[in-house]
């Protein structure tokens, strides 16, 4: 169907009133250190990296810059706790620390929303009632699965990995965390994580939630920087999986530097993949047009259009009668 | 009079190329309407939109002149506490009484609506229809609000209850014709669409929801599919066609989120009593209320409202 020419107004007229939300209630610090061993410490490269608001491109902090010792240090002290207390400890026992973040995430859930739509440039929305509430409700189902891991693969002997590597993108900042860290504590490994240079806040403010939920020293560590710092992490020896989720060109990186050796990865990447809606029977037909047109364009703009399944381009077969209409 | 299409240039459209409706998308979609930010100035200017919009209506059987006189006067005096306010677009009542409403409101700027057909049933032969439709626009009706003939629509005479508004619009002559889909007898969204396009194409000037008198009555999710089928009506044809959703709407919160609704499927073009109305009896008080709020502070109790 062509461009109609008879045109609807959408300009002017009735206004909607602005509803900005504020930002008095958070608490961002003008530095963040390395978490490391359960402390925020200093970088042993002794260097810092601004983080900005993309929308002002004014500094929000000031995030410490992670080399190779640093991520040594982080790895060493992953190890330790891994071997002390928590692959040891009872699940039952693992999983209440897990439900304390939980809960410490609900409970400050109006300030991370806030700084994620500050540091990553999504809208206040997304954060509010998608990443922020998803990422806690995350580390609730995954704390419910900790002490019925060994039921549920009969059978099987379940057990625990290492040291988890795990390096994440910038587009679900907290959210991505989330999916990381929460299974693989549920399952009695220790993790190093490391958030995208431009979006660290959050996973700053998540390293105090974990101070606070009192988990034990080390359990997880929380590095940050760009490419280097990734690097590290992936050809460290003393790391046992690593977890990417990012880029084509950086996953391509990954997976040539671990081919041939021993870690287990796990990677996703970007995945800009066209829509494609085919035809379906007529009785299943209902609904079908509109709902491939809403979801496509749903999955477009979701988190400003950098969503993983973003759709940029779409194929339809579908026949003339329905009515996907491009309409600029 | 035969019932052959009474003007050749109205075409009863192929309905199964009217597209199916994503049911779970209108959910969502009407939900994210409820979610926007209106208040202080947008608020006052939005409970004046709605006032003015308001179809005042009456139809009971037990109506009297007396009543219907009340009503015309609280028309034109909402609520004369406050000053500057809007009048409602019309007075809506039953034939018999439309000769009372003109008097009541003459010169006053304020139409007078009239159901017609056999309201609320639409079960009567067409010439008894159409003798309504012209006593009440004899009487002096600007408006006819007429029912379609469900039970040949869901029987998928189509053809039938086409020729029939096409006939009822020739009988309106100048007076607009409104054209109640009886949504809640519908069953489907997608009948709903249908009903609306084929209304359209058969000569309406607005289409609406409900009687009032069959649960459910106006809901947002048949509105949102009637404005949907509005806008295509309007790329298709370059015609403005009118919207009535009426039953059910009487708080004034309610009603915002139905301006929010328009203004974001049909544009500004439609926020107007022209083109946009609220077929209602107790939704006037309710903003009445709220726009006392808005300018002292403090909420008014009902006592200081009139009744009808």
């Amino acid at each position: 169907m062509a461009t109609p020419e008879n045109k609807l107004a959408f300009e002017g007229g009735w206004e909607y009133s602005p509803a900005p939300e504020s930002t008095d209630h958070i608490k961002v610090a003008k530095k963040y250190e390395l978490f490391i061993g359960g402390e925020f410490v200093k970088p042993e490269s002794g260097k810092y990296f601004d983080t900005i608001n993309p929308a002002t491109e004014a500094r929000l902090s000031r995030v410490a810059l992670a080399n190779a010792a640093d991520v040594d240090k982080a790895v060493k002290a992953a190890r330790k706790a891994y071997n002390g207390p928590w692959s040891r400890m009872k699940p039952a026992e693992r999983g209440k620390y897990i439900y304390r973040i939980a809960r410490i995430i609900q409970e400050r859930a109006r300030e991370f929303a806030a700084i994620e739509s500050l540091d990553g440039g999504k809208p206040i929305r997304e954060a509010r009632d998608v990443d922020v509430p998803l990422a806690a409700a995350h580390f609730f189902y995954y704390a419910g699965w900790a002490d019925k891991l060994e039921y549920a693969f009969p059978g099987c002997k379940v057990r625990p990995m290492g040291v988890a590597g795990q390096i994440i993108p910038w587009n679900f900042p907290l959210l991505m965390a989330s999916w990381k860290v929460a299974p693989a504590l549920a399952c009695g490994n220790t993790v190093v994580l490391k958030p995208a240079e431009t979006t660290p806040l959050t996973a700053m403010k998540l390293a105090e939630v974990v101070a606070d939920a009192g988990l034990p020293e080390g359990v997880v560590n929380i590095v940050t920087g760009a490419g280097d710092t990734g690097a590290g992490i992936v050809s460290h020896p003393g790391v046992d999986k690593i977890a990417f989720t990012g880029s084509t060109d950086v996953g391509r990186i990954i997976q040539k530097a671990l081919a041939g050796s021993k870690k287990n990865t796990r990677s996703n990447w970007a995945a800009r993949r066209p829509t494609s809606s085919l035809p379906t029977r007529p009785s299943t037909r209902r609904s079908r047009a509109s709902s491939t047109a809403s979801s496509s364009t749903r999955g477009t703009f979701v988190a400003p259009g950098l969503g993983c399944s973003c759709r940029s381009r779409s194929r339809s077969r579908l026949s003339e009668n329905s009515r996907i209409a491009w309409r600029r | 009079m035969t019932l052959a299409a009474v003007d050749t240039k109205r075409k009863l459209p192929d309905l199964d190329r009217v597209p199916r409706v994503d049911e779970v998308g209108v959910n969502e979609r009407v939900a994210r309407f409820q979610s926007r930010s209106i208040k202080k100035e947008s608020k006052l200017e939005a409970l004046q939109m709605v006032l003015s919009m308001i179809d005042l209506t009456t139809l009971e059987g037990q109506d009297t002149p007396g009543k219907v006189r009340q009503l015309c006067q609280k028309a034109m005096h909402l609520h004369d506490a406050v000053p500057g306010l809007p009048h409602v677009a019309a007075v809506c009542v039953y034939p018999t009484m439309v000769s009372v409403a003109r008097k009541a409101l003459e010169g006053r700027g304020i139409h007078i609506a009239s159901v017609a057909t056999a309201f609320p049933s639409g079960q009567a032969p067409l010439n008894v229809k159409l003798e309504d439709t012209r006593m009440a626009v004899e009487q002096g009706a600007d408006e006819i609000d007429m029912v379609i003939s469900r039970g040949a629509f869901l029987a998928g005479d189509h053809g039938f209850v086409f020729d029939e508004i096409a006939a009822i619009k020739e009988a309106c002559g100048d007076a607009h014709l409104k054209v109640i889909l009886e949504t809640g007898e519908l069953g489907t969204l997608d009948r709903v669409r249908r009903a609306g396009m084929l209304a359209m194409h058969a000569g309406a000037d607005f289409i609406k929801t409900s009687t009032g008198k069959i649960q459910p009555a106006a809901t947002m999710q048949v509105t949102l599919v009637m404005l949907q089928a509005i806008r295509d009506y309007f790329y298709e044809t370059g015609r403005m066609v009118g919207m009535k959703p009426a039953g059910g709407i009487s708080s004034a919160k309610l009603a915002i989120h139905y301006l929010v609704m328009l203004r974001e499927t049909l544009g500004n073009a439609w926020m107007t009593p022209e083109w946009f109305r609220f077929g209602a009896s107790s939704l006037a008080n309710d903003v009445l209320m709220q726009i006392v709020k808005q300018q002292t502070g403090v909420y008014q109790s009902a006592d200081y409202f009139s009744k009808d």
